[in-house]
Order: C-alpha cells, then sequence, then structure tokens
C-alpha cells in the first residue's frame, strides 16, 4: 500500500548522454559509442533525447588510459574553474569543454543523466557504480536494471566515501552512473563483456522512457557494496610491490573476505593473511589501472538502501 | 652450455617476467658453476612508463638489417637499445653469442606457458620443452615456431646462439596473477635445472614433441571506409587457443550479431587469441598447422 505523500515527484529525464573513453584503452564503450555514433537507432527513445559520445579522444586514438592526467578525477571545482592558460594538462581542458557541453556540474542546465562506460581487469561481472544513496532516480533505475538482467548479476557499488570519492568525468550530470564491466585486459574487446554492456544500457533507457511517459515506480530496496578502504600492494623502501594477489583472493571479487583469509602471495612465497576484525566484500581486485594508484583492491560493506516510490512530476 | 641470458621486460607491461626478473636481480641469481646466468631487464624505459614500448616494439627490432642500421641519438630508443642488446648478448649469429636465450613474455591471450622459437630443429629447445611438458602438472607447455631464417628473426631470442621467447598466458597487461607469476617462475627454474643436468653429461632420451608451426594470420572484420572493426572474437572461440579450428566454426560476432565464420580449407589450431597488442598489428588470431617432430637424444660432451 503507498500513500499518496511517499511518492517523490523528480524531473523528467530528457537529456540523457552516453559516454565512452573515458579511459581510452576501455574498449566495450569506446566501440559501443562509436557505432552509436554511427548509427543510433538502438539507443533512440521517444521521449528523451540521447546522446553518445567519446569523452577522451586523444587517449583513445592512442589506446591508453590517459595522456597528461585521468580525465577521471579531473572533474574538481579547481580545475573546472580554473583560467586557460597554456601547459594546461590536456584532461583539465578536455574536463572543462564537457562541463560546458553537458554541465555546468551542479547547475540546473547540466544534462539529467551520464553513463560512463567502463571497463576493469577485475572479476566484478557487471557493475553499476552510484556516487550517492538518497538519489532516488537512480536507485530505482539500477534496482530496475537488476531485475531486468536476471539472472545475471548486476552489483551495485557505491561510493560515498569522503575521502576515496573522486570527481568523475560523469558527475557533471544531476543522475551520474557508472558502468563498469569486467574482467577485460586493457586494449582487448570481449564480445561477451561487450554485449553485457549494451544490454545494461538498452534497459537503463527502457527505464527512462518508462519513466518519463508517466509510470509510477514502486517503493523499492537496493543491496549495494559501500566503499569502505583501499588496500594497496606490500611494498619495499623503493616503493616496488613485492606481493602479488592472493591466488585464493584473485578473482574473488563480491565474496566475503573474513579475518584469517589469504589476501596477498609474496614473490618467495609467503602468504599474508587479512587482519581486519570484520568481514568485507573486496572488489577492485587487481585492477591495473590502480597498480600506479596504489591500491591492489577495495573493501566494502554490504547495505541495503530503500527508495520511495517515484514518479515524474506534472508540469 | 655455459653462458644462459633470462630476459624480461622486452615490453614493459608484459609483468610476470618483468617481477621475475627483478626478483632475480634482488636475490643475485648468477647461476651455479658453471653455467653463469645473466638476467637482465631489456627496455627499462618501457617498464618504467609499464608501457609495450616507448617509440617502436622492441621485439621486431632484431633482423640482421635492423642491427646492423646506423643509429644516432635521434634513432628511435628501442633500435638504439637492440644493438646494445646485441652487443651485450650477442652478437647474433657469432661464436660470442650467448649459448641460451629465454626472453619472458605475457599474453592476454589463453595460450598456457608456450616456447616461441624460429626454428624447429633446434634440438635444446625441443629437449627443454619435453621437460617442462614432463614436469610441469598444472600448466599446458606447447612449443611454437615461427618459420623465419634467421636474418630475417626479429625477436631477441634471435640472438642466442639457442633461444626462445617463454609466453605465458592469459594475464591483462599491466597486471601480475600470482598463477601466472608462478608458471613463469616454474618454468625458468625447470629450464635452469634442465641446463645444469645437460652439462653434468646425462643423456636425455628422444622421443617426439607436438611443434605448432605458424601458417597466417586473421584480422578483425574493419569498415572498409573507417577501418574500424566491426566485430568480436566469437565467444565460441574465445580462449580457445589450440583448440582445432574447423573450416565453418564461428570466429567472429559481429556488433549487428552475425556470426562470421572460418572459411579456410584446412582444419588449423589457432593461438594469440585476442591478444591486446595485435590490434594495432592487424590480428585477431593466428592459425598454426601442428605436427610432430622427432627428436633425438642428446648429451653434451663432457670429455675436457
Amino acid at each position: 500500500m503507498s500513500s499518496r505523500a511517499n511518492i517523490s515527484c523528480l524531473q523528467e529525464a530528457k537529456r540523457v548522454a552516453i559516454f565512452g573513453g573515458t579511459h581510452g584503452n576501455e574498449m566495450s564503450g569506446i566501440m559501443l559509442v562509436n557505432m552509436w555514433i554511427e548509427n543510433a537507432a538502438e539507443i533512440e527513445r521517444n521521449r528523451l533525447v540521447t546522446k553518445p559520445f567519446i569523452s577522451n579522444p586523444r587517449a583513445v586514438e592512442k589506446c591508453t588510459r590517459y595522456i597528461n592526467t585521468d580525465l577521471n578525477r579531473a572533474f574538481t571545482s579547481e580545475n573546472l574553474s580554473a583560467p586557460d592558460v597554456e601547459g594546461l594538462p590536456y584532461e583539465v581542458r578536455r574536463a572543462k569543454e564537457i562541463n560546458q557541453m553537458f554541465g555546468p556540474k551542479g547547475s540546473s542546465d547540466a544534462y539529467d543523466v551520464i553513463f560512463d562506460l567502463h571497463n576493469t581487469t577485475s572479476n566484478m561481472g557487471s557493475t553499476l557504480i552510484l556516487e550517492s544513496s538518497t538519489d532516488l532516480f537512480n536507485l530505482q533505475m539500477v534496482h530496475y536494471i537488476k531485475k531486468a538482467m536476471a539472472p545475471h548479476t548486476c552489483s551495485v557499488l557505491l561510493n560515498e566515501h569522503p575521502q576515496l570519492k573522486y570527481s568523475t568525468t560523469r558527475s557533471v550530470a544531476k543522475h551520474p552512473i557508472g558502468l563498469e564491466v569486467g574482467p577485460q585486459p586493457q586494449g582487448v574487446l570481449r564480445s561477451n563483456v561487450f554485449e553485457s554492456m549494451r544490454t545494461i544500457l538498452k534497459h537503463a533507457l527502457d527505464f527512462i522512457e518508462l519513466f518519463n511517459s508517466g509510470v509510477e515506480f514502486p517503493p523499492c530496496t537496493v543491496e549495494v557494496f559501500r566503499v569502505q578502504e583501499r588496500m594497496d600492494y606490500p611494498r619495499d623502501t623503493n616503493g616496488n610491490i613485492t606481493a602479488m594477489v592472493h591466488p585464493h583472493l584473485q578473482d574473488c571479487d563480491w565474496e566475503p573476505l573474513n579475518q584469517g583469509d589469504p589476501m596477498f602471495l609474496t614473490f618467495d612465497g609467503r602468504t599474508i593473511l587479512y587482519e581486519g576484525a570484520s568481514t568485507v566484500y573486496p572488489t577492485f581486485i587487481n585492477e591495473a589501472a590502480y597498480y600506479e594508484k596504489q591500491q591492489a583492491f577495495m573493501t566494502t560493506c554490504r547495505e541495503i538502501l530503500a527508495a520511495n516510490a517515484i514518479r515524474k512530476a506534472f508540469k | 652450455m655455459s653462458r644462459v641470458a633470462v630476459c624480461g621486460g622486452t615490453h614493459g607491461n608484459e609483468l610476470s617476467g618483468i617481477y621475475l626478473v627483478r626478483e632475480r636481480l634482488k636475490r643475485r641469481e648468477d647461476g651455479i658453476e658453471p653455467v653463469s646466468v645473466v638476467t637482465l631487464m631489456s627496455n627499462p624505459r618501457a617498464v618504467q612508463l609499464c608501457v609495450r614500448y616507448v617509440e617502436t616494439d622492441l621485439n621486431r627490432c632484431f633482423t640482421r638489417a635492423a642491427l646492423s642500421a646506423p643509429v644516432s641519438e635521434h634513432s628511435p630508443y628501442e633500435m638504439i637499445r637492440s644493438q646494445e642488446l646485441n652487443a651485450l648478448l650477442g652478437p647474433k649469429g657469432s661464436a660470442q653469442a650467448v649459448d641460451l636465450l629465454c626472453d619472458l613474455h605475457n599474453t592476454t591471450a589463453n595460450t598456457g606457458l608456450c616456447l616461441i622459437t624460429h626454428s624447429d630443429r633446434d634440438w635444446i629447445c625441443l629437449h627443454i620443452c619435453k621437460h617442462l611438458q614432463r614436469e610441469m602438472a598444472s600448466t599446458p607447455v606447447r612449443y611454437v615456431h615461427f618459420d623465419i631464417p634467421l636474418d630475417e628473426a626479429y625477436s631477441l631470442d634471435s640472438v642466442g646462439k639457442h633461444g626462445f621467447a617463454m609466453e605465458v598466458g592469459p594475464q591483462p597487461h599491466g597486471v601480475v596473477r600470482s598463477v601466472i607469476f608462478s608458471a613463469m617462475q616454474e618454468g625458468v627454474q625447470l629450464m635452469l635445472d634442465w641446463i645444469c643436468q645437460f652439462n653434468s653429461g646425462t643423456l636425455f632420451e628422444g622421443g617426439s614433441v607436438d611443434v605448432f608451426t605458424m601458417v597466417k594470420n586473421i584480422d578483425y572484420p574493419r569498415d572498409p571506409r573507417t577501418h574500424m572493426i566491426t566485430a568480436a572474437v566469437h565467444p565460441d572461440l574465445q580462449d580457445r587457443d589450440f583448440c582445432l579450428l574447423h573450416p565453418g566454426d564461428p570466429m567472429f560476432l559481429s556488433f549487428s550479431g552475425e556470426t562470421l565464420r572460418y572459411k579456410g580449407k584446412e582444419a588449423l589450431y589457432p593461438f594469440f587469441i585476442n591478444e591486446a597488442a595485435y590490434y594495432e598489428k592487424g590480428v585477431a588470431l593466428s592459425l598454426a598447422r601442428k605436427r610432430r617432430v622427432e627428436i633425438p637424444s642428446v648429451r653434451s660432451d663432457t670429455r675436457r
């Protein structure tokens, strides 16, 4: 039974963007967006406008994560308000351009939804990444996507951590969503990963179409994994890693890691155990791009978020 | 066989070999008399940047022509480096070259452990392969042959009197996976053990080894106008390196949902299926013929 007072009326989501190539070597998003730029039929819906967009074209051209600096960390208010001077890193200039085209971040002119397509070398399967636990539109959308994808699992990662949260490309929009699908090596296109990402987007756009046509979505709950901590590799005094992710932890994203479980294996064969007091759910285990960011994996805790019923606000 | 070289980081983002070289250097593993083992990082600049190469692929710079080309400080870094490595470990084709050069590589393809050479009658390499196959319980070991004359052999391993690339996959570039590292470490140790045994006069019985000889490469289907790829390796082929591919078997799944099939007349063995570094070289997979090669018994001549 839903009382009228518990329905949140939200603005229509008319302007939607799909970003590929925020990292120039994460191939699923790049190929999908290029395909849709050529022929947008698959992503067209009646009640919204969808713009496919390559966010970091120079990195895509070189098939590298970034040219000067990680675009997906570049959308800080400091960068976005930096004056146009010579010597500005490419990705900072690009962040400002993207903020102009799809933002400005935080304003009422910003795009309603941005999907940012990523791949990971970690065995995360299909993962949806949220930046807020109170964005009802996003919570209802991921709930819809998870149901539609079943029995294929979609995990939901929530990064609201004050220190570990970062200024993503998609954060320019009112409702940012990250799509992270793996495992896939950088520079490689795997058919099953490509098709999973394509299907997630189809369901996401279907949701927005239904929402914009006035459908009411009842209250729901969403299981999320909330980011807790970043765990680095053991390193020597020169900063070189001295151990690898243990074979028992490798590929076990989203599975419980308990105190005393193997975590790292040193190059000379010694096992290092997880010493944390409580059970955590590791993710981004052995992601290539995170070696330089001092991260072997991230710990999360499971949480159930509740979302009110939503429907489109009448004019 | 008195001088052996173990090289890692020929491609700066193939991490198992890079970490193995670092470990060996840390532990000063110089070999056991009378074998001396030189361990070195082939492309340190690429390793530092964690990229395959800085200006040009180092593992294509070891042809006779490349090694004798004049170089200046304006030459690509890898062209200069290949000549340095040739001076250190070669010269290629001369009596001063190291007896065996083992060059460590990783691939994103599901190849298991492969010894890759340009010769199918190097009895040393073939015996080492047999030894690894016998001793490595959980990793498939195969012998892959590119039929190229020595002068045109372009890879680092061709600098040694005997040599091979030890290629272990699947591992993403920029990542070290412990089972892959362990397999490579075991492979190198078994190789060195074999050399010690050989040097001490052990007789190694002859027998046979399956050799996979490269026949051709297959590129991705591409858009004729933009040259962009229009299909991915088919899910039925992905990860099935060294599983026989028959005419009519699925090869690619186009973005529009069409299955594209292998059109060759001869069943062949695919390998290097979906290797990241080969997209720019126009290679989706390679195809090989398999044949059984008989190898003679070998024993080193230990008379003084």
